[in-house]
C-alpha cells in the first residue's frame, strides 16, 4: 500500500523536476541570450521584429505549453492510479 | 507623426470618478454578501474552501498583477523598450514552477499559511516563527511598493493629495478583509482580473487597429522614431550577472509570495488546485503579452517626451495611451481598473500577512494550537485591523520611494527565505527544524543586507562612489545560500522525529487529508 503511494510520489516529482527544469532551461536560455548576446538579440527577422521580441514571445507560448503538458499528464495519469488506490483504501 | 494632444491627467474626470464609484459600489455589495458568510475562521482566510479551480485562476491573476506590472511594465518598455520584456517573461515563468512544485502538496499539507507546510513534522514554534518573519517581511515590502504606487497613481488620476490617496485605498480595502474575508477578497480579485483583462484587451486592438493589426509594423515604427536600439537589450541590462540574478529572483520570487500560496487553499482539493494555477498562467501570460503592444504603443502614440513630461518613471504610460486612443472616456475608465487593480492586490497581502499574525504566531506559537474558535476569529480580525493601518502608516512613511525597487526588494526575500524552505520541507526527508529555521532567516537577512550595500543603495542613494556588493539584485548568491544553509545545518544536526515522519507526510502531499 505504501509502496503504491511512494511509487507515486516518485513519478510526480520526475515529472515535476523534468518540466522544471525545461522551464529553467528555457527561461535562462533567453536571460543569457540578453545578456551575452546583445546584437544576435537585435537582428531583425521581419522589419520590426527582433529576435528578441520573438524570444520573448516564445517564453510566455514555452510556459504555457509545458503547464498544459503537466496538466494533462496530471490528469490522465496521475489523477487515474490516485483514485485507484483511494479505491484500495476504501476497500481495505 | 502628430504631436500628443494636451493630457487631463490629474484634473478631476468625470468618467474616472463615475468608474471608481461604480466598482466600489460593486465591491461592497460583494463586501456585504460575503460577509453574511464569513462566520468561521476557515471562511475568514479560507473562503470555506469553496472557490473553484478557474474561478480561483482568475482570483491568483488579479492577486498577481499589480500596478507595478500594469503601469510599471508598459512604462518600463515605453521609455527602454526590449528591456522591459525581460520582466514580462521573468514575472510569467515563476507560474509553471508554482505548478510543477508548489500548489498540490501546499493544498493537501496545510490550513492557511505556507508556514503549515514548512512546520509539517518539524517542530512548531521555532519553525513558525521564522516563516512568520519571512512573511511579514514580505508583506510589508509588498505593502510599501501598492501603496506608495497607489497614492501616485490617484494623486494624479484624480488631483487628490498623496496622504488621502493612501488613506481612501487602505480604508476601502480594510472594509473588504475585515467584514468580507476571503471571500470578498476573492471576488473582488476576481472582478479586477476581468477588467484589467479586458482593458488591457481594449487597448491592444485599438492600438494595433493603427498599424493594420500588425504588431511588426507598430515595432518597426518605434524603431523608426527612437532608433534600432528599442528591439534589442539596452542598457538596464549593463551588467550581465545583474540580469541573471534578477531573472532568478523573478523566477523564483513568485512560488514564496505569501499572498499567491494562501489562494490554494480556497480551492476543495488538490486536482482544483492544479487547475487554477493552469488558468492563472494563461490569462497572467496573455495578459503579460499584452504589455510589449501597451509599451510600444504608448512610446509611438504618446511620445517619450510627453509619458516623462507626466511621471519621470513613466508609470503613466498606459494611461496616457488610453487617452490618445480613446480620449478621456477610456482614460478614466483605465484609471478606474489601476486603482481596483492595486486594491485587490493589497487586500490580498493585507490577509495573508493577517494569517501569519493570528494563525502562525497567536494561534499555534502563543496559544499552541488551541484557541477557542470565537477567539481564533477576533484574533484574525484584530490582525487585519492591524495590518490596515500598518500599510497606511508604510504608505505616508515612503512617500517618493521608488516602487519598483521595493518589489524588486519582496521578490528578492520571497525566493531567498521563503522559496528554499518550502521546497526543502516538501522534497527531502532529511530537512530538520533548524534547517528551516537557518534557511528562511539566512535567505531574508542576506538579501536585506546585500541589497543595503548594493549598488541601488550605496551609489544611487547614498552618492558613494562604489558599492560593497557589485549586484543590485542578491538573489544569484542568497537563493543557494538559503537551499546550502538548510541542508549543512539539517546535515550537522539531524532529527530523528522529523525523519520518521515523512513517510506520513508524502502520503498526505500525494493523497490529501482523509
Amino acid at each position: 500500500m505504501s509502496d503504491d503511494v511512494r511509487a507515486l510520489a516518485r513519478a510526480r516529482w520526475r515529472v515535476a523536476l523534468g518540466l522544471s527544469a525545461l522551464v529553467f532551461a528555457l527561461y535562462f536560455g533567453f536571460i543569457f541570450a540578453v545578456a551575452f548576446a546583445k546584437e544576435a538579440m537585435a537582428v531583425e527577422i521581419v522589419p520590426g521584429l527582433s529576435i528578441g521580441i520573438l524570444a520573448g514571445a516564445l517564453v510566455i507560448v514555452g510556459a504555457w505549453i509545458t503547464t498544459w503538458i503537466y496538466v494533462a499528464w496530471a490528469n490522465a495519469h496521475f489523477d487515474v492510479k490516485l483514485s485507484a488506490l483511494n479505491g484500495k483504501g476504501a476497500k481495505r | 507623426m502628430t504631436s500628443p494632444p494636451a493630457t487631463s491627467l490629474g484634473e478631476p474626470n468625470f468618467t474616472a470618478i463615475l468608474f471608481f464609484f461604480a466598482f466600489i459600489a460593486a465591491t461592497l455589495a460583494i463586501t456585504y454578501w460575503a460577509a453574511r458568510r464569513t462566520k468561521t475562521t476557515e471562511e475568514f482566510f479560507a473562503a470555506g474552501r469553496a472557490i473553484g479551480g478557474r474561478q480561483n485562476g482568475f482570483a491568483l491573476a488579479g492577486d498577481y498583477m499589480s500596478a507595478a506590472s500594469f503601469l510599471g511594465i508598459a512604462g518600463l518598455v515605453s521609455l527602454s523598450g526590449f528591456d522591459g520584456l525581460i520582466y514580462s517573461t521573468g514575472w510569467l515563468v515563476g507560474w509553471p514552477v508554482v505548478l510543477f512544485l508548489i500548489a498540490e502538496p501546499l493544498r493537501n499539507l496545510g490550513k492557511y499559511t505556507f508556514a503549515d507546510v514548512v512546520s509539517f513534522r518539524l517542530r512548531q514554534t521555532p519553525v513558525r516563527v521564522a516563516a512568520a518573519v519571512g512573511t511579514l517581511a514580505v508583506v510589508a515590502f509588498y505593502l510599501i511598493a501598492q501603496m506608495v504606487g497607489a497614492g501616485n497613481l490617484i494623486k494624479l488620476m484624480f488631483g487628490i493629495s498623496y496622504e488621502l490617496a493612501v488613506v481612501v485605498v487602505g480604508v476601502v480595502m480594510l472594509a473588504y478583509v475585515l467584514f468580507g474575508g476571503m471571500i470578498a477578497t476573492t471576488w473582488v480579485q476576481i472582478v479586477k482580473a476581468v477588467l484589467l483583462l479586458f482593458g488591457a484587451a481594449l487597448l491592444c486592438v485599438l492600438t494595433l487597429a493603427q498599424f493594420d493589426f500588425n504588431p511588426s509594423a507598430l515595432f518597426a515604427k518605434a524603431a523608426e522614431t527612437y532608433g534600432r536600439d528599442v528591439l534589442a537589450p539596452g542598457a538596464q541590462v549593463a551588467n550581465p550577472w545583474d540580469t541573471i540574478s534578477l531573472g532568478l529572483a523573478l523566477m523564483f520570487g513568485t512560488a514564496g509570495l505569501p499572498h499567491i500560496l494562501m489562494r490554494f487553499y480556497t480551492v476543495p482539493d488538490a486536482k482544483a488546485a492544479r487547475q487554477s494555477v493552469f488558468w492563472a498562467t494563461g490569462l497572467i501570460g496573455a495578459f503579460y503579452l499584452m504589455t510589449f503592444v501597451l509599451g510600444f504603443g504608448a512610446m509611438v502614440l504618446v511620445g517619450r517626451e510627453a509619458i516623462t513630461a507626466i511621471d519621470k518613471g513613466g508609470n503613466m504610460a498606459a494611461p496616457l495611451l488610453a487617452e490618445a486612443l480613446g480620449g478621456t472616456g477610456l482614460l478614466g475608465f483605465i484609471a478606474a481598473v489601476a486603482f481596483a487593480t492595486i486594491l485587490a492586490v493589497v487586500a490580498g497581502l493585507t490577509l495573508s500577512g493577517a494569517a501569519a499574525l493570528s494563525h502562525d504566531l497567536w494561534v499555534s506559537v502563543h496559544r499552541k494550537g488551541d484557541a477557542p474558535r470565537e477567539e481564533q476569529l477576533l484574533v484574525a480580525r484584530a490582525a487585519t485591523v492591524v495590518l490596515g493601518i500598518v500599510a497606511i502608516l508604510l504608505g505616508i512613511i515612503f512617500k517618493g520611494q521608488n516602487v519598483a525597487f521595493m518589489v524588486g526588494l519582496a521578490f528578492a526575500v520571497a525566493a531567498s527565505g521563503n522559496f528554499p524552505a518550502l521546497v526543502l520541507s516538501i522534497f527531502w526527508r532529511g530537512f530538520t527544524t533548524w534547517g528551516a529555521v537557518a534557511s528562511i532567516v539566512t535567505g531574508t537577512v542576506a538579501s536585506l543586507l546585500l541589497i543595503a550595500v548594493s549598488p541601488t543603495i550605496m551609489m544611487d542613494l547614498s552618492g558613494a562612489e562604489s558599492a560593497l556588493f557589485p549586484l543590485k539584485n542578491p538573489a544569484i548568491v542568497t537563493i543557494p545560500l538559503g537551499f546550502a544553509v538548510g541542508v549543512l545545518v539539517s546535515l550537522l544536526a539531524p532529527e530523528t522525529s522529523a525523519r520518521e515522519a515523512y513517510d506520513a507526510k508524502e502520503r498526505r502531499m500525494i493523497m490529501g487529508a482523509e
